[in-house]
């Protein structure tokens, strides 16, 4: 971050496609929104679940998890967190998942207002594949309608459940995946599998440099 | 209403406003928030313990779900967004299409006195935003 010196309080700052971000200028704090999207049961919460129990110390707060009796996330899943200090500014990192199923894109579309990066989580299960492709479709209508750019708003792919190799599930390779999902965004990817970790931390670190750095640019 | 730079010399007037005509009157704690789930300011009498940062997120979520509803009836909005609990009390109101004034109370409190008070303190921020360069 770049040393302010600046009378404002709250400095509302353009993050690219038209996407504003607080940044409270009295008490240091710019409050980061990263959001885990995807088709339904693809391992966003598993991610978080993942993120939650692996940095417990550092986390102060309770993770909130609004979900149906069949553990189907109804709303969102929150966890806050904070990153230490960047320039003497404390980064506050806020994680949202959005329901995956179908029928909730309302509530998907709500969890996007003022979202600063995105994690798109695929599933690599061969049956998924057209859904993947859906949704990421549906990430960009749903982008649009708060006037952001898909191609513009800092964006990580991840392949989730990659394990499954391994039990003789017929999965995706990956350069399908990239060719199917990341082959016009060219954004980083991982893959990953979240039920047991694997780059489920890399993908975060990823996403939350791309994120405070496009912050970071748009102050300078 | 563009609310994007606010000066210290505003928020701090917005903070007195919300001290004057809620937090001295027994208010336990008054946030703002954007509609994202973003802090703006808290105001309280120093005893509140939970996360604001969760609360907002779930605030934020409950008024755009609210909202949500009242356009699928027919309505432009609700104008009364209120949780009564047995010792607390949470109420929701609109600054503007932005931002949220969120005002916890116990039972020493009516509601009708919440509400007078609040609509007074909005008028309040508002003029003092309007202000803003």
């Amino acid at each position: 971050m770049p040393d302010f010196v600046c009378p404002y309080v709250w400095k509302k700052v353009e993050t690219g496609g038209g996407k504003l971000s607080f940044i409270n200028l009295k008490d240091k704090v710019v409050q980061v929104k990263i959001v885990y999207y995807g088709p339904g049961r693809c391992g966003k919460t598993t991610n978080l679940e993942y993120i939650n129990r692996k940095f417990r110390d550092q986390i102060q707060s309770e993770m909130v998890s609004l979900k149906t009796h069949g553990d189907r996330t109804l709303f969102f899943d929150f966890l806050p967190f904070d990153l230490g200090q960047i320039k003497g500014y404390e980064i506050k990192i806020q994680l949202y998942t959005v329901p995956g199923q179908v029928r909730y894109n309302s509530t998907r579309k709500l969890v996007l207002k003022g979202v600063d990066g995105i994690v798109f989580v695929a599933d690599v299960m061969e049956k998924q594949r057209e859904k993947n492709i859906r949704s990421l479709n549906q990430l960009h209508e749903n982008l649009q309608s708060y006037k952001e750019s898909i191609f513009k708003i800092p964006l990580i792919m991840q392949y989730n459940k990659v394990d499954l190799k391994e039990y003789g599930i017929p999965v995706l390779p990956t350069f399908v995946l990239q060719q199917d999902l990341n082959s016009r965004l060219q954004v980083p990817y991982f893959e990953a599998s979240a039920i047991t970790g694997y780059n489920v931390v890399a993908t975060l670190k990823k996403i939350i440099s791309s994120t405070v750095v496009s912050i970071q640019k748009k102050l300078l | 209403m563009n609310y994007g730079i606010v000066s210290q010399e505003q928020l701090e007037q917005i903070e007195d406003i919300l001290y004057q005509k809620l937090v001295k009157f027994g208010v336990d704690s008054v946030i703002i928030i954007d509609m994202a789930g973003n802090v703006i300011t808290v105001k309280d009498n120093g005893k509140n313990k939970y996360n604001i940062y969760s609360f907002a997120a779930l605030a934020a979520g409950n008024f755009a779900t609210v909202d949500a509803m009242a356009k699928l009836v027919g309505e432009t909005e609700f104008s009364l967004l209120f949780h009564k609990g047995q010792d607390s009390n949470i109420h929701f109101s609109k600054i503007d299409d932005e931002l949220l004034l969120i005002s916890m109370f116990g039972k020493d409190i009516s509601l009708g006195f919440l509400r007078l008070n609040v609509v007074e303190a909005i008028e309040q921020i508002r003029k003092v935003w309007a202000r803003q360069g």
